[in-house]
Order: structure tokens, then sequence, then C-alpha cells
């Protein structure tokens, strides 16, 4: 008897999105992201779109009581941003870097919208890989700083944010103004990730210029909720709702050094952190994850392996 | 919900003088903007003023697909009409509106939808008329599900329609038509899907839109998936917003009005 596999078929596609633009003479790489009619890896239903990108954080600050592992590999580099996302491009394979502007903080360093502009600037000329800018998390503070962000690389597509609900009105007509993207954030709730991106729809913002940002939970501290919403989100997307087929990025490296299991365990063999990080992603991997930012650059080693032999080729470990 | 605006049909005076005329700005005025209204279907129908409908009806789809995406209802009583709109339709899966459930001519229609790919709207009467109640609209449902999957029609394709009268005339026929569309779910897995012409229920009545925007939440509970509508009623499209959410058609957000509102046309 002849044996049919049963083929999920879905009406809708994630919008693809472009992040990244070469200009001319430094030869600027750019990713392309989403673009599936699947769900993850499942690519005997049908087209499943681009693999997952991983990327690497790098902060514009000296991270302060950091765990030994990432002090070790960072210590030399992390006064140093630049030179810090060099590395991340250049010795561990970072696809793309996501610069954390946490010095922008009024209640830290008050970094100026101006410097932090320069900043974001040198690391897309330094790197020459796609960018990902995040603000403080103060409003008020993040939409200048932002605003400045999006000026000074007007034209390079770099990926934004994060807006929310409350605080997206400046920071998208910003990027969209200079041709960025943005991240569109929710705090792990199917609702709220909706009504922002319909808000993004409302101002004019396409869907090829949002990649939603559901909030990681790391692994023991609502890895769960996160992977629910994910899915709850990308299969609603593939059935028909149009606000939410965009891509989604989460934040894995920074949720997962925070639980105290990733600063402890053996400090010999396998750093706990680093398995910490790389289970925090592979998960999310399979719950819809199209950009994954990474801390440590074993995790990101791993991940980006597990993600090769998900998509049918060999994994080195 | 699908919602396919009823205004481009030649019932209306100024559509009826825009074909005479072969104007198309009024008709494609009419098409923007019925799918910025929230559309998701236009209803495309030359009146029965016209001399050869198989030659205007190709002109229509034509007018309309230059200045829109929206996909499009081809409604005509004859065939030939159907055909030739059919024929000019570049874009989007269409649905053919209608066929009585006559055998002879359910065949034809089925097969004409088959090959050109595209939807069917299958009325539940025949040629000795309206149904009195929902059993008699079940056994003609019935009969045209049983006829589609002998030719090989895909049942989800096909829209059944109940026949939807005024309700000041003939009163005891709207919650009949309520408890077909729930039936009509248990004919088949998967199931053919409903629609009814919606501004039918309030013709000639006073309060029309309350009369429709009423029945259309009813009939949404009882599992309606499409209306031929008038949605120029803003009301009326919020209302369908609001039933898809209440319904969990649709994720819940605060802003549930604006993601069915400023439709874009192409």
């Amino acid at each position: 008897m002849s044996f049919e596999l049963h083929r999920e078929k879905f009406p809708c596609r994630i919008s693809e999105v472009e992040i990244g633009a070469g200009v001319a003479g430094n030869g600027q790489r750019f990713l392309q992201v989403g673009g599936a009619s699947t769900l993850p890896f499942l690519s005997f239903d049908g087209p499943s779109g681009h693999l997952p990108v991983i990327g690497m954080e790098v902060w514009d600050v000296v991270p302060e009581l950091w765990p030994a592992p990432l002090e070790n590999i960072f210590g030399p580099v992390a006064g140093d941003p630049v030179e810090w996302a060099r590395h991340c491009a250049q010795e561990w394979g970072a696809e793309f870097i996501c610069l954390r502007l946490r010095g922008a903080d009024p209640e830290l360093n008050d970094a100026s919208p101006e410097a932090c502009a320069t900043l974001a600037r040198d690391v897309l000329d330094a790197t020459g890989v796609p960018l990902v800018v995040l603000g403080c998390g103060n409003d008020a503070k993040d939409n200048v700083v932002l605003q400045k962000v999006s000026e000074t690389c007007a034209g390079r597509r770099c990926l934004i944010g994060p807006v929310t609900s409350d605080n997206y009105r400046t920071i998208a007509a910003a990027a969209m103004v200079n041709g960025h993207l943005v991240i569109a954030q929710s705090p792990v709730d199917v609702n709220m990730q909706k009504q922002i991106c319909v808000l993004l729809n409302d101002l004019g913002v396409p869907q090829t210029q949002i990649v939603m940002d559901p909030t990681t939970g790391g692994l023991g501290y609502g890895l769960e909720y996160t992977y629910s919403v994910m899915e709850r989100v990308r299969l609603a997307a593939l059935q028909g709702e149009s606000s939410l087929a965009l891509p989604m990025i989460v934040f894995c490296g920074f949720e997962a050094w925070r639980a105290k299991e990733a600063k402890t365990g053996p400090t010999d063999g396998v750093v706990q952190g680093v398995a910490w990080e790389a289970l925090t992603a592979g998960t999310l991997l399979q719950a819809g994850a199209d950009m994954v930012v990474m801390l440590h650059p074993e995790a990101t080693r791993v991940v980006r392996e597990h993600v090769k032999a998900l998509a049918g080729g060999e994994m080195t470990l | 919900m699908i919602l396919i605006g009823e205004r481009i049909n030649g019932l209306f005076r100024d559509v009826a003088e825009a074909i005479q005329a072969k104007n198309p700005e009024p008709i494609q005025r009419l098409a923007v903007t019925q799918t910025e209204a929230g559309a998701t279907y236009l209803d495309i129908n030359t009146g029965p003023a016209v001399a050869d409908p198989a030659t205007v009806m190709p002109w229509l789809v034509k007018t309309v697909e230059e200045v829109v995406d929206t996909p499009l209802c081809i409604d005509a009583a004859k065939l030939p009409a159907i055909e030739a709109g059919l024929k000019a339709v570049t874009k989007s899966r269409p649905i053919i509106n209608s066929t009585i459930a006559e055998r002879e001519q359910l065949e034809k229609y089925l097969t004409m939808a088959r090959d050109y790919g595209a939807y069917l709207i299958a009325l539940t009467m025949n040629r000795r008329g309206v149904s009195r109640d929902a059993a008699d609209r079940l056994a003609m449902a019935m009969e045209i599900v049983v006829t589609a999957d002998e030719l090989g029609f895909s049942v989800s394709d096909l829209f059944i329609d109940p026949l939807v009268l005024p309700v000041n005339v003939g009163q005891e026929h709207a919650v009949e038509v309520l408890e077909t569309i729930r039936q009509i779910k248990t004919l088949a897995d998967p199931p053919p899907r409903t629609v009814v012409g919606l501004s039918n229920v309030s013709q000639g009545c006073p309060h029309r839109l309350l009369l429709n925007r009423t029945f259309v939440s009813m009939a949404m509970g009882s599992g309606l998936d499409a209306a031929i509508a008038d949605v120029f009623d803003t009301q009326l499209v919020e209302t369908v917003a609001a039933g898809r959410v209440l319904l969990n058609k649709e994720i819940y957000s605060d802003a549930f009005l604006q993601s069915v509102k400023k439709r874009s046309p192409k």
C-alpha cells in the first residue's frame, strides 16, 4: 500500500524583510529574513522561507557584574564597542550585530544622541554586517536617540527599536523616512502584539519594514510563555492574520544570562550559561524565531550548527 | 467573514447610466470606495436592462480590475454573461453568482466553476421556487453538495445561499435561514460555506440598516461565512469586525476596528 505524506497547507505567507544595505565601496552585506509559508523547518510541507539568522549583541558600556564566562571572553574588548562588534562579525561569525545603547539611559551615562548615532555608524562601517540598534528603555530618551541614529545611518536599512503601543510614532516615523526597519515589541501578549502591528500599519509602515519582538523569556524564566505566544502568532499569521505575518526577533543571550542558573554550575567543562543560552535559542527557533540575538561566542556557534542541522546539513559539535 | 460589496449592480441608477454611457469613472469610484470601506469581494452585475450582458460583463470586469486588486463576484442571471466575465478576469479567483439547485443547471455551473477555478454560489431554490422552511432548504443544499462531489468540485469552494426574504413579506423565513446556516455545516467534511444577500432581509422596510446589522450578527453566530452587503454602512462593517473577534475568528487587539478599515485598493 502506498503511503502519502499529509502536508499541512497554509493560505498565507510571512512577509520577507531585508536588513542591511550596501553602500558604495564598503561591501556591506545584507540579510533576508521571513518568507515562510509553513511552520519552522517543516520544509516538506512547503516553502519554509529563509533560514533563521544568528547575530550577536554588543553593549555601548561595560556591563556591570558580568558572569565570569562572559567577562573572560569580552573583557579585552568590552570597553571598545566597535572592536567588540568587529570581533563578533569577523572572529565569531555573527551574521548581524545588535547594538544595545544602554549608556544612553539618563540614570546611567546619559550618553548624547549624537554620540550614540556616531557609535552606531562606526559599528556599521567597522563590521560590514547589518545592524540592529536597541534603545536604553527610557521612552523619552529613546525617542531622541533612535531618531538621531536613524538620520545618521540613513539608507543603511538598520532594524531599530523597540517600539511599543505606548511609544511608537517618533521612532517609526524616523525609521520610515530614513529607510530603516522597526522592532514592534509586545510584553509576551498576542493581543498587544497585534495592537502594535496594526498601529504601525495605520501609520503607514510597510509590512516589509517591521520585525516583531514578542519579548523573550529565558529558559526557566518564562520561556514557555514566549514559546506559546510565538507559536500562536505564527499559526494565526499563516492562517490569514495579515497584521501578524511578520518575522520575529528574540534576545536569547541577554535573557538567558540573567538567570542565576546561567551564572552558576561547574567551572570546568561545558559552561552552564552557554548551554542555557543555546537551549533558549534552540527552543525559540522551533517557535518561529527568524532572528536570534546571542551573547556568548560558543553558544552562537552551537546554535548556528543547530540551524544547519535542522535545515538538513551536518552538525559539528 | 467575507463581505461582498453589492453596489456595482445595474439595478442602481448610477451604475445603469455608467454602463449605458460606457463611462468607467462611476464604476471605478465604487470599486475603490467599497474596497476602502471593507469589502473583501466586489459583486458585479450588469442589471436587467442591458441588451447584451455577455458584452457588458467583460467591460465591467476590466474596468474594475484596472483600479483594484479586490477579487470579483460575477453576478448574472444567464450563463453566457457569467462565462464572458470569467474569461475577462485576470487577477484573483472569482466567485460565480449564482445557480439554482436544479440538477441540469447545477451540472453546467459546477463544470464551469471547476474549469475556470472559480468559487460557486448555489441557491437553495429550484424551478418550483423558494423553500418554505429549513428542512426544504437543507434538502436542496444536500443535492448541491452531492452533485458537486460527483463532478469533482471541492465542496469547500461552494457557497450555499439559503435565500433571505424581506422580513415584512416572509417574517417566518429569517429564523429558518438561521437554522439552515447552522445545519449546512453538518452536510459534509470539510463543509460547504454559506452566503446570504443581506440587504434582502430589510427590502421595503423602514430602519433597514438596523435590520441588516442585527441579522448579520445573528447569522454570524449561526456560522455564516459571507454576505453580499452594503459596505458603505460603516456600522455594519464594524458589527462584522466585532463579531469576528467575539467568535474568536480574529485575534483581539484594542485596534480591532482599525484592522478592518482603510483597506488599500491595490
